[in-house]
């Protein structure tokens, strides 16, 4: 691999692998007990990806999406997103707020906020059974949510990875929450993206030796 | 890194192109990036580059994309427009939004409008004049020039298109 991963081989990718496992496991159960119904979880997918790649996770630079963003604070810093795609942020929010109104595509201000403070429960747990399971201080920021193009939102979290590369480990964990009575579901993705220095950080908390 | 896909070329984050009459150049999904584009309306060449980052000195070696920042971007999408055989070039901007409105924040939260500043900084040095901009606000966009017309279309999530 190149510039700042040439160090990083398929075994760290596979211990990255099983941090976005037990994160994003533990904030799939806190969706759950939110939403009071299942909530499935794909196999993570980590993925060293050049930056015009990136957008392409959530179907291309233009597509709207509801983002929820966080920097990871502490020992392994990093940015952290939680996005859907719109219709599902909207369905994510009336069935949080359990009202029968039509979806909107506007979000109310309310909306929004019910929004961030899903994003905060499901980062603080993510971050917290990291930090149990690296042994590191790891806290999220304070969220910030926003509807906008995937390219203009990602792109911001690839700030401090761009000073020193044109590609970024992005550890990528979609769930799936169960359909309910009208045959919705919903979907939603989680990024976590941890800035260049903190690899080596996560490899060595964890005992696993990385060549210099 | 630019697909030429039909008569439009596509500039990725931090990519840089050129493009003459018919072809049109166009990038996806500004955030805090800033779309630079030069161009000489007479010979109807233009170039864009999407610019990260305002300041190449926080790149680490010398074997880094100059795209993407604003003092080598603009420096080098000058120099790919005169092999073209552009001379009197003009400027448009747009781009360099805060995505997020966080409550403090830090330089990292100002790194659009910091975009913007040090992109008309370069472009003052090489006395390259602005003749439109769309920046700053909290919008991603999408844009697309024309070297026929010097037309540059400025789409967003919300306010829909607007050409500058």
């Amino acid at each position: 691999m190149i510039g700042p991963f040439s160090n990083i081989t398929p075994f760290h990718l596979d211990i990255l692998k099983e941090i976005g496992n037990i994160g994003a496991g533990h904030a799939a159960t806190a969706l759950s007990s939110l939403l009071n119904k299942g909530v499935d979880m794909k196999v993570p997918a980590v993925k060293v990806v050049a930056f015009d790649e990136i957008t392409e996770l959530i179907g291309g630079p233009e597509a709207i999406v509801a983002s929820v963003f966080l920097r990871v604070n502490g020992e392994a810093p990093g940015a952290m997103f939680f996005m859907m795609p719109v219709n599902q942020a909207a369905y994510l929010v009336q069935s949080l707020m359990g009202e029968d109104d039509e979806i909107h595509d506007e979000f109310s201000e309310m909306a929004f906020s019910a929004l961030q403070e899903t994003g905060n429960i499901l980062a603080g747990s993510y971050l917290s059974s990291l930090s149990d399971f690296t042994g590191m201080k790891l806290a999220p920021s304070v969220p910030a949510t926003t509807v906008d193009m995937a390219g203009a939102v990602l792109s911001f979290g690839l700030m401090e990875i761009s000073a020193v590369s044109d590609s970024a480990i992005v550890i990528e964990t979609a769930f799936t929450g169960m359909n309910d009575e009208h045959g919705e579901s919903l979907k939603g993705q989680f990024f976590l993206l941890p800035d260049p220095g903190s690899y080596r950080k996560i490899f060595h908390a964890l005992g696993v030796s990385i060549d210099e | 890194m630019n697909d030429v896909i039909k008569d439009v070329m596509k500039i990725g984050i931090a990519g840089i192109g050129t493009v003459k009459t018919p072809q049109k150049i166009r990038t996806a999904g500004l955030g805090s990036c800033v779309g630079v584009v030069l161009f000489d309306s007479s010979r109807q060449i233009g170039g864009m580059v999407h610019i990260m980052l305002p300041d190449s000195s926080i790149a680490k070696g010398d074997n880094f994309n100059e795209g993407k920042f604003a003092d080598t971007g603009v420096k080098l999408l000058q120099i790919l427009l005169a092999k073209e055989g552009a001379r009197s070039l003009a400027a448009k901007l747009a781009g360099g939004a805060q995505m997020f409105q966080f409550s403090g924040g830090g330089d990292l939260m100002r790194i659009g409008p910091r975009n913007v500043e040090a992109v008309k900084h370069e472009l003052a040095k090489l006395g390259i004049p602005i003749l439109s901009e769309d920046t700053g606000g909290s919008c991603g966009r999408t844009i697309e020039f024309d070297p026929m017309n010097g037309e540059l279309q400025v789409k967003t999530a919300t306010r829909g298109i607007s050409v500058i």
